[in-house]
């Protein structure tokens, strides 16, 4: 750094950088044990290692999947999955959010409130399917209410976490420099739970996919879930992999899209 | 000689309503757990005139920031009155960093005018010059993270100044800082302080610092604080807070200071 200093000598820098050097390679090799798993399965498969019956080679999988989207027979049912559960998704964590927020900030609504959504909480979603389709029919509301029901207390939760976590002088900065209590609401207790928000939203992503499949193998006549089951009552094992894995993959997908959303309006969260 | 002196006082002394009038403020806190009472503050009487520098001094534990909690209306007195005679409420410079993470230097700056919806162009000379005035102009854009401590105070300061209120309540701002930088930026409130002359009460546990800024230093006694002594500090401004360590009145104050501090003050 300074003028005085000597430069370093050649094997100090190889001993300097050496640790990121082997960061680097095994971050590259760690893409490939997914693969080597994937290699491995295929070859016991094609051996008839394993039963091809119930676990045909990624290779077979791989060729139905492609049949499946030249067809475009797998959008449709992509395409209904994706519909259901975006719209309750939106559905449950928008309210899971705005009541988070408003029992974060309101110690009276968090007493009287409190207890009831405590209260529900622990039901467990699918348990209620029956109830929701006793209400709603069979159609597609009865999924969106079943989805917005498990993102709400997701949402609801984290989001109150993230107000409740909130150092308090925050709250103190808001009220001496005069915000209104929505000012608050808006400039102060969103986005301090912001960061809780995001991880509320990545953990009800992933529910959200486990309720659509399973609400989809019961009450439904489209959707990755109703495509997965009805494969296995055909005892199409190749299909209902395929959906097995597409599913998967909406689901991984949907969590790097959050991330980036998150990456763009949380960059403080960062350190 | 003495009746030449008192009618000659300056004039602005006399005339000048006090900004802060506290009487006899006392503040108490209920443990309901386990029924025990804590008397923090116990009949603290003091008056800060309008543009006066005062400091407050006393041990930690001696209720000298719930008095300026209670200045700025984040808590409730128990009992006695406090009255500011000012249209705005006062604003704060609090202890920590309570430079809001999520909005850059300036958007930190430009919130108390934000939330008063000043307009835009109005909004944006103001942060400016309170930016240049803090020496933050640089990094105006800049997240609080990537800041240094003595920074984040300097936002913190330019965000109380930002919407020009009267009184300015100082929380020990500078009192997680290195004493370099403390130094610095004692220097630059003095500044700040020349430029705007707001009415300024500001905590802190060092008695040096208190010297250093203040008209006048009340000492606290410990809990329950209520007030011990009132000095004058005679040092002319503008002041060097260097220069002034060879003024041997500052340490004779200094000593005074400690010395009504290490007495058993009030009960």
């Amino acid at each position: 750094m300074s003028t005085t200093s000597r430069p370093l000598t050649h094997e100090e820098m190889h001993r300097l950088k050496s640790p990121a050097r082997r960061e680097r390679l095994f971050r590259r090799a760690s893409l490939f044990s997914p693969l080597l798993l994937l290699l491995l399965w295929e070859i016991s498969s094609q051996l008839n290692l394993i039963d091809r019956r119930f676990f045909p080679a990624p290779s077979a999988i791989a060729q139905t999947a492609w049949s499946m989207i030249v067809s475009l027979e797998l959008f449709d049912h992509i395409g209904a999955t994706l519909r259901r559960v975006g719209i309750g998704y939106a559905m449950g964590a928008i309210p899971g959010i705005i009541l988070g927020l408003m029992l974060g900030l309101s110690q009276t609504m968090r007493r009287l409130l409190g207890p009831i959504f405590a209260a529900l909480y622990p039901v467990p979603k699918i348990a209620i399917l029956p109830l929701i389709l006793l209400i709603f029919g069979v159609g597609d509301m009865s999924k969106y209410v079943l989805i917005a029901i498990g993102v709400f207390f997701l949402m609801f939760y984290n989001t109150l976490g993230g107000v409740m976590q909130a150092p308090q002088i925050y709250m103190d900065v808001a009220k001496n420099v005069g915000a209104t209590r929505f000012q608050t609401f808006r400039h102060i207790a969103l986005p301090a739970a912001l960061p809780n928000i995001f991880t509320g939203l990545k953990l009800a992503a992933g529910s959200s996919y486990i309720i659509i499949a399973a609400a989809e193998f019961l009450g439904a006549r489209s959707g990755v879930g109703f495509f997965i089951w009805a494969s296995w009552q055909t005892f199409a094992v190749s299909r209902m992999f395929v959906g097995i894995v597409v599913i998967s993959f909406m689901g991984y997908l949907t969590i790097l899209l959050i991330e980036a959303l998150e990456r763009h309006l949380v960059p403080w969260a960062k350190q | 000689m003495t009746a030449a002196l008192q009618e000659t006082p300056k004039p602005k002394v006399v005339c000048a309503p006090p900004a802060i009038e506290v009487t006899t403020l006392t503040k108490a806190f209920y443990n309901s757990d386990a029924d025990s009472v804590t008397l923090a503050v116990s009949d603290f009487s003091f008056s800060v005139a309008r543009g006066e520098f005062v400091c407050i001094v006393g041990p930690s534990g001696c209720g000298k920031t719930t008095v300026l909690r209670i200045l700025a209306d984040l808590e409730s007195k128990l009992s006695g009155e406090v009255k500011l005679h000012t249209d705005d409420a006062p604003a704060m410079v609090f202890q920590e960093a309570s430079v809001l993470p999520w909005l850059t230097v300036a958007q930190n700056v430009a919130l108390p005018l934000k939330l008063k919806g000043t307009p835009h162009a109005q909004q944006k000379a103001r942060v400016e010059e309170m930016l240049a005035l803090t020496g933050l102009t640089s990094f105006a854009n800049a997240r609080p993270s990537q800041l240094s401590g003595g920074m984040r105070q300097r936002v913190s300061v330019a965000r109380a100044l930002a919407d020009d209120r009267d009184i300015l309540l100082m929380d020990e701002p500078f009192g997680a800082l290195d004493e370099q930088t403390r130094l610095v930026l004692q220097q630059e409130l003095l500044r700040i302080w020349e430029a705007t002359r707001k009415t300024v009460v500001f905590i802190t546990h060092s008695v040096d610092e208190a010297l250093t800024l203040a008209d006048r230093v009340l000492v606290m006694s410990p809990r329950p604080g209520t007030l011990v002594a009132d000095l004058k500090v005679p040092f002319e401004r503008p002041r060097d807070v260097v220069e002034m360590r060879r003024d041997k009145r500052f340490w004779d104050l200094t000593y005074e200071v400690w010395s009504l501090l290490a007495s058993p003050g009030g009960t």
